[in-house]
């Protein structure tokens, strides 16, 4: 348990979360190939992601085996920066929306794709509107 | 109470162990120093990029002009089929994953002091590192050459794409690169035996910093490629 010795633990551990983030990798990729939108994409993608992160930060970057005061010191200024991102995330979409009210910007406009401009045939079309989203 | 009887209470786990360390003029951290100091840096790194991508969630919000679709832009076509959306990207997501998954074995290896193959494992771990900038290269190269993208200006949406785009996968990329460099150096003095008096801690160090590269993968793959 204590790190004094080294981390050193069965390999069978690093193998098996080896694959698991393979899987989850593939999972997220899947959601993007299958084309889930809304909030069933937000809600599947950042559960992924966490995951992920949280096995490589655990298990290989053995921070489960540590001891609490080195924990804490890695951990605890991230979460302080939870509360930074929540505070621009509000300011960013009341930006946003003095913009759209009072400066006559499109809210429906939709981005070009690469096949707009270059004249490719298909495959694009699904992608054109979900910008609309 | 001497100073004897203190040390010899052994460390308690848990919050008790973090008063416990935490308390009166003595060592804190029971790891090696190299191994503090280089999840201090990780820290400090973190901060840098949640900089980055509080900026990008900032400016993507705020901006009136349609983000470009990610999709659509980092599409692929293989072997002459239709473009495969993010096909490239999910191949660098799998490729450092699996730098991650050697390295992981490189440092049971090292504690193991099993040299020879602790310097191969940190090695086929460069090696999926210089895939990872190869690859970041030829989509920084078509982005640039075939699709016009600049950081000022694109022509599919909001002109800040470029911008986040290059500096945030820009800064990532060197982080590899400079990863890469730094395993070498660390499976060469591994192979000559540098550290059999030092001990082999150096390569979990080492390889923090590798994970820790992956780690901001995971989030630059959600928040930039996939959302």
């Amino acid at each position: 348990m204590s790190s004094e010795a080294g981390q050193q633990h069965p390999l069978g551990i690093y193998y098996k979360i080896w694959i698991l983030l393979f899987v989850l990798s593939g999972f997220s990729y899947a959601v993007d190939f299958y084309e889930v939108q809304g909030a069933m994409r937000w809600t599947l993608v950042l559960l992924f992601m966490t995951l992920k992160a949280g096995f490589i930060t655990a298990i290989f970057m053995h921070v489960v085996w540590e001891r609490m005061a080195l924990v804490a010191t890695i951990l605890g200024p991230p979460i302080v920066l939870l509360l930074f991102i929540s505070f621009m995330a509000i300011e960013g979409n009341y930006t946003e929306n003095a913009r759209f009210s009072y400066m006559g910007h499109d809210r429906d406009a939709v981005a070009l794709t690469p096949e707009d401009l270059h004249g490719g045939g298909h495959g694009g079309e699904e992608h054109g509107e979900e910008a609309e989203h | 109470m001497s100073e004897a009887a203190l040390t010899q209470a052994g460390p308690q786990e848990g919050m008790d162990g973090l008063v416990d360390d935490w308390s009166s003029d003595k060592q804190t951290y029971h790891v090696p120093w190299g191994k503090a100091m280089m999840w201090i840096f990780l820290v400090s790194d973190t901060f840098i990029f949640t900089c980055f991508l509080t900026a990008y969630l900032h400016v993507r919000l705020t901006t009136t002009e349609p983000w470009p679709v990610q999709g659509a832009i980092f599409a692929l076509s293989l072997f002459g089929s239709d473009p495969i959306p993010l096909i490239l990207i999910a191949l660098m997501t799998f490729i450092l994953i699996t730098s991650s998954g050697t390295m992981a074995l490189a440092v049971n290896m090292g504690y193991r002091k099993d040299k020879e193959k602790a310097f191969w494992l940190i090695c086929a771990t460069a090696f999926f590192g210089l895939c990872f900038v190869g690859m970041q290269m030829f989509e920084w190269s078509k982005l640039i050459l075939d699709e016009g993208i600049r950081p000022w200006q694109n022509p599919f949406g909001a002109a800040q794409f470029g911008s986040i785009f290059f500096m945030i996968t820009g800064f990532h990329g060197l982080h590899v690169s400079g990863g890469v460099i730094y395993l070498m150096w660390v499976a060469l003095r591994v192979r000559r035996g540098y550290y059999d008096d030092k001990g082999y801690e150096i390569v979990e160090i080492v390889g923090l910093y590798w994970h820790f590269v992956d780690l901001v993968w995971v989030f630059i793959f959600a928040f930039f490629y996939l959302l």
